[in-house]
């Protein structure tokens, strides 16, 4: 389990991921060595999973994000597993959720501009197995996005 | 700026899996030397294609077992401004994601809480406290799974 100084550590590497294993130890006031060899215990515990590159789409091109909510067809067994593995299969589909809930799967699509959107929408996701229902909310401005945890 | 060719595209990619890799590494990958792949990720972090860096943590391991995400409709349009609704959601700890959106709810948000007691908390003294929160609807996430997008297919 964590201790004190892992959350700290978790902390501060959570409010700038690039800072490397010197940067953290300064800012966390511990030395160096004992950061190197915790961060090394969370990696080989499967608490810290890496590091990633956080792409805009938007800057690609890619000015609409629009989330799709979908209930399936449940009388259909294997409707979940049809559907996943069919949306897997659309290059503009960047996210895919499932839930306990009113909606049953949440795909998130990006489109260049809305007439491209239209045509996925027609083209890649009308298709798509077991849809029962589909209802969309247009992304319009993502105002807080670090997804960080309350350590 | 110049069209992004297929080795950018490449480089996004390898840096969205893993943003720790030296630019002589991925040079080595793409067939490039160090301080031309240095001068291509230069170039998508001043496009603002690449901004910034991810720490991707396990939730289920630092005891985060629900993630919930609500949609919320504000109750009183007009009379509580977005921008305070914004900063008092933005505030609170639990609430990692908050996006504007148009259609059945106003604001999605993304909540984590160590269980469904702990979600239950955050939900009545947080969430329906916020200056102007309406309805909310609320889906217990099951998986979740990212996907490299439309990238060089």
């Amino acid at each position: 389990m964590l201790d004190d100084m892992d959350r700290r550590i978790l902390r501060h590497w959570q409010a700038d991921a690039g800072l490397s294993p010197g940067e953290l130890a300064e800012r966390t006031g511990i030395s160096a060595g004992k950061v190197a060899r915790r961060i090394v215990r969370m990696q080989e515990a499967g608490i810290v999973a890496g590091v990633g590159a956080i792409v805009d789409w938007a800057a690609l091109g890619y000015a609409v994000e629009v989330s799709l909510r979908i209930t399936l067809d449940k009388t259909q067994g294997n409707a979940f597993d049809a559907f996943l593995e069919a949306a897997r299969q659309v290059a503009e589909v960047i996210e895919i959720q499932t839930f306990l809930g009113r909606v049953d799967v949440r795909l998130s699509i990006i489109a260049r501009d809305m007439a491209h959107y239209q045509a996925i929408y027609r083209g890649k996701i009308l298709t798509l197995p077991h849809i029962a229902d589909i209802e969309a909310l247009m992304h319009v401005a993502r105002i807080k996005s670090n997804e960080a945890l309350p350590l | 700026m110049t069209p992004l060719d297929e080795i950018d595209h490449r480089l996004i990619r390898s840096l969205a899996r893993d943003a720790t890799q030296s630019a002589g590494a991925l040079g080595r990958h793409l067939g490039l030397s160090q301080p031309a792949t240095w001068r291509r990720i230069k170039r998508l972090e001043e496009a603002g294609i690449l901004r910034g860096k991810h720490l991707r943590l396990n939730r289920e391991a630092l005891g985060f077992g629900v993630t919930v995400f609500l949609g919320v409709k504000l109750a009183t349009k007009g009379r509580v401004s977005l921008e305070d609704f914004e900063r008092a959601v933005s505030a609170i700890p639990e609430v990692q994601t908050v996006e504007h959106v148009l259609g059945l709810y106003d604001y999605r948000l993304r909540v984590v809480a160590r269980d469904l007691a702990d979600f239950e908390r955050v939900l009545r003294r947080r969430i329906m406290t916020l200056p102007g929160a309406g309805a909310v609807e609320a889906n217990v996430l099951l998986s979740e799974e990212r996907l490299p997008g439309p990238l060089g297919l």
